[in-house]
């Protein structure tokens, strides 16, 4: 349902993307090259990190809306980048090193990933710039021996190296996903960042911890403390999943009145992912994403309690106060489904007139009275309903959601979106 | 447990005064109160905000942290504020408290000691591993024995749970969670220890809160799912409301025999799903079908004959109800072929749609129908075991009446009342219902 539509001029590949990929080529072959020239440091150390960063990359897994799904290769791998002393003895790796060791190890744990044709690109240069940039902050300061004596200070400051880095990962992500679905720049970011103070920061906190624990008692510290990072990533995996189901469930549910025959197959389908569109363009963030995206699965439902189906299934059509009765039903039925309460009041409140809606009730109004209009009007039939739209934008629908429908639908070529 | 037995007062009291006693060496001198008042604070406020997210854990890797690193009375008092302060949420709310407290003091004083005499302390301020490993292992076992001997002997004393059959399963189920908290409590104490002092230590706790929290998370999305499958139960009541609570206690059915089948806990579940969803396509048929009082034409009893395909097709896109799905197209199949959708025969039925049909004819007969009166639940199952073998499968009536002969049958759910949620098996508790 989320599925990107790939938009129309998918010529060439985009100009961020490419610096991205290319900077992360040229330090990938520049640590290669600088670690072969200079042979392995520590070379137990550098084994020992590779195979945690390997072990993180082969349980990782393609994540909710992409996000960290391998907590423990990058705390692994950030901790690498700040490791200065092994059980009380001082390391000498420096930046190329990191960079050559977490680029091996990545790639050896992708290998799976790439058999099965997932993309890792994205992934593996992402994890390469943050470690590089992480060790380029720290070794080389490190190495002159700046930090000597600083306790607790020490602690403070691979703290700061790493929010830096964090900072630096969620700019690169909103980049990459910007450059990829061309979504707007603004509120990618905002959700990268948000993302980065849930399991972001615990990615950071145990990259520290490694660090400083490796640092008092040896390699010891990496087995002793990956494993709760690896319930971490247990306990991520299952929510993934039950969201995944849930959002499968609420599908079903929606289908209801198809089944029933009160709207045509697929309304509800297709409603919901142009209306995530529409929303991703007016600058939506995540939750209020999956709100949008669950009340306009469900908008239809209160039809349900209809004894005779409406013709077609055609609500916009209908005088207000049917309308609002069948949004008031529909909203009764949404409560008990267990879903956040503002998707109830999303659908309770779609027939209202548009200045006191929620955005989101703007938003499904609009879409579904273009869906339901440009359905049967044949190959002119968009053009014309978004012309009807725009003309009942006055009352009925908001003018931003209905110009941001045209943006989205232009950008589409006026096509439906590949999730039919 | 609303009035709490004497003997179960006494048996706190007892415990209590235990706890003192472990506390009683604090009055010497060389108590290190800096490091207690910050671990106690701590524990305190960790507490509080992990109880904000129902379904997390305590927080124990503070408390071992401290029986890593304090003498064992100290230890002891760091658990003290926290669990006194603790938001207990049900009555009798002191008792609780009180009883939480001198429990985990107890506990901790006990894995403090243990610790100590495996010269833990040493291994921690040196970071002598796999020393420090193994002195930990040993305290966090004592911890585990004592809290779920103490967790036991309150079971035991105020509900009259068999002691042993109390006790083993709190041990099992404590001890791979607490383990894992005892390694981010040794860590935590390590780093306490070194150069970096506690500020790296505090680092420690922050992917366990984070992991704490995706499991709350978990948790309540679970819930939410399950409230969804339930709505689109609802949705059929709307149409048809004689159907009120008939999916719910298939459902229940369903799961008792698949239990008494003997099959795994995930079948199990996903057969109770079967029960509750198996009618879910009583959507798509006409509402004025469904209400209609008197006989129907053989048109209309086609019509409603659909409901199964109608149910496949809208559960076919939920991936993990598994073979329920082919519970719900399957239903009304029976073993001599005379059924629909496909008139399938004996094992070319999926084995759930056979406990289905069971489970739904069940129901159907003990409840009150707009055609027919409700039946004793003793005259329905003879009247199954006369269908088996034509129209049921033998193996699943057999189940069904074992089952309920062992348990009986009590419906969570009856026609009348409005529904509520389904009762649960009794869960035996958890000390601190970890994770």
């Amino acid at each position: 349902m989320s599925a990107p539509c790939t938009p129309c001029t998918a010529g060439k590949p985009p100009f961020l993307l490419t610096l991205v990929h290319t900077s992360a080529a040229l330090l990938a072959a520049g640590s290669l090259l600088g670690t072969l020239w200079h042979g392995l440091d520590e070379r137990g150390i550098a084994l020992a990190f590779g195979v945690l960063v390997t072990v993180g990359e082969l349980t990782r897994w393609t994540g909710a809306e992409g996000r960290e799904a391998a907590p423990l290769g990058a705390a692994a791998a950030l901790s690498y980048a700040l490791l200065g002393e092994d059980g009380g003895h001082p390391t000498h790796h420096g930046g190329l090193q990191v960079g050559a060791v977490v680029l091996a190890a990545s790639l050896l744990g992708s290998v799976p990933h790439l058999a099965r044709g997932r993309p890792v690109l994205d992934h593996l240069a992402r994890r390469v710039l943050t470690a590089g940039f992480a060790a380029v902050c720290f070794q080389p300061l490190y190495n002159q021996g700046t930090f000597q004596g600083w306790g607790p200070g020490y602690a403070l400051l691979l703290l700061a190296i790493l929010s830096l880095t964090a900072l630096c990962d969620a700019l690169l992500a909103a980049a990459l996903a910007h450059s990829r679905t061309r979504w707007p720049f603004g509120p990618l970011l905002r959700d990268e960042l948000r993302a980065t103070l849930g399991i972001g920061s615990a990615v950071c906190a145990t990259g520290a911890v490694m660090a400083l624990a490796v640092a008092v008692v040896g390699l010891w510290a990496l087995p002793v403390f990956s494993l709760p990072l690896l319930l971490t990533q247990m306990s991520l995996r299952r929510y993934a999943a039950v969201r995944t189901t849930y959002r499968q469930t609420i599908a079903s549910l929606a289908r209801a009145t198809e089944i029933a025959g009160y709207t045509p197959a697929g309304h509800a389908r297709r409603v919901a992912a142009l209306s995530r569109e529409v929303g991703r363009d007016l600058g939506l963030s995540e939750a209020e994403l999956t709100v949008l995206e669950y009340a306009a699965l469900m908008h239809d439902i209160g039809q349900l309690s209809l004894v005779d189906p409406v013709p077609a299934g055609a609500t916009a059509g209908l005088p207000v106060e049917e309308q609002r009765r069948i949004a008031l039903l529909g909203g009764a039925v949404v409560r008990q489904t267990g879903v956040p309460a503002q998707v109830a009041t999303v659908v309770e409140r779609l027939a209202d007139p548009c200045p006191e809606q929620p955005v989101a009730a703007r938003i499904v109004r609009a879409v579904n009275a273009y869906e339901e209009k440009a359905r049967d009007a044949g190959p002119g039939g968009p053009l014309k309903a978004l012309e009807e739209l725009r003309l009942g934008t006055a009352g009925d629908y908001a003018p931003e959601v209905v110009d941001s429908l045209a943006r989205v639908l232009s950008r589409d070529c006026l096509t439906w979106p590949v999730a039919g | 447990m609303e009035a709490l037995p004497a003997r179960a007062r006494v048996y706190v009291a007892c415990v209590a005064l235990c706890a003192l006693a472990c506390l009683l060496p604090l009055l010497a001198p060389h108590t290190p109160w800096w490091a207690v008042l910050m671990l106690a604070a701590l524990y305190a406020s960790g507490e509080q905000i992990t109880a904000r997210w129902r379904f997390a854990g305590t927080f124990y890797p503070v408390l071992l942290a401290g029986a890593f690193l304090l003498p064992p009375s100290a230890a002891a008092l760091v658990a003290v504020p926290g669990a006194l302060l603790s938001p207990a949420g049900q009555r009798p709310l002191w008792t609780r408290r009180i009883w939480r407290a001198a429990q985990l003091a107890v506990a901790v004083w006990a894995a403090a000691r243990v610790h100590r005499s495996l010269d833990g302390r040493d291994a921690v301020a040196a970071g002598e591993f796999p020393c420090a490993l193994l002195s930990a292992g040993g305290a966090v076992l004592t911890l585990c024995l004592v809290l779920t001997a103490l967790d036991g002997g309150i079971l035991t004393v105020a509900e009259r749970v068999p002691a042993r059959r109390a006790w083993r399963g709190l041990f099992l189920r404590s001890l791979a969670p607490l383990s894992v908290h005892g390694l981010a409590g040794l860590m935590m104490a390590v780093l306490w220890r070194s150069p970096y002092g506690s500020v790296a230590a505090l680092l420690v706790l922050l992917p366990m809160c984070v992991s704490w929290w995706v499991f709350a998370q978990y948790h309540r999305e679970r819930a939410a799912h399950q409230s969804t499958i339930r709505a689109l139960v609802q949705a059929v009541d709307i149409k048809d409301g004689y159907t009120r609570g008939h999916s719910e206690r298939v459902g229940q059915a369903s799961m008792m025999i698949a239990h008494e089948l003997g099959l795994a806990d995930e079948r199990v579940e996903v057969l109770r799903f079967a029960g509750i969803l198996h009618d879910v396509g009583k959507l798509g048929v006409p509402t004025r079908l469904l209400r209609k009082n008197g006989p129907l034409t053989p048109e209309e009893r086609r019509v409603i004959e659909l409901h199964p395909e109608y149910g496949h097709e809208m559960v076919r896109g939920i991936s993990f109800l598994g073979e329920a799905r082919a519970a719900v197209l399957h239903h009304h199949e029976r073993l001599d072929g005379s059924g629909y959708p496909y008139g399938l025969r004996g094992s070319q039925i999926p084995e759930s749609a056979r406990v289905v049909a069971v489970a739904d004819a069940f129901d159907a007969m003990t409840s009150t129908r707009s055609y027919s009166r409700a039946r004793p639940v003793s005259v329905a199952l003879r009247e199954l075991e006369k269908c088996a073998g034509s129209q049921f499968d033998p193996l699943m009536v057999t189940a069904l009446a074992r089952a309920v002969d062992q348990y009986g049958w009590h419906p969570a759910v009856t026609a009348d009342e409005v529904c509520t949620p389904p009762a649960r098996p009794p869960v035996a508790r958890v000390p601190g219902a970890h994770r």
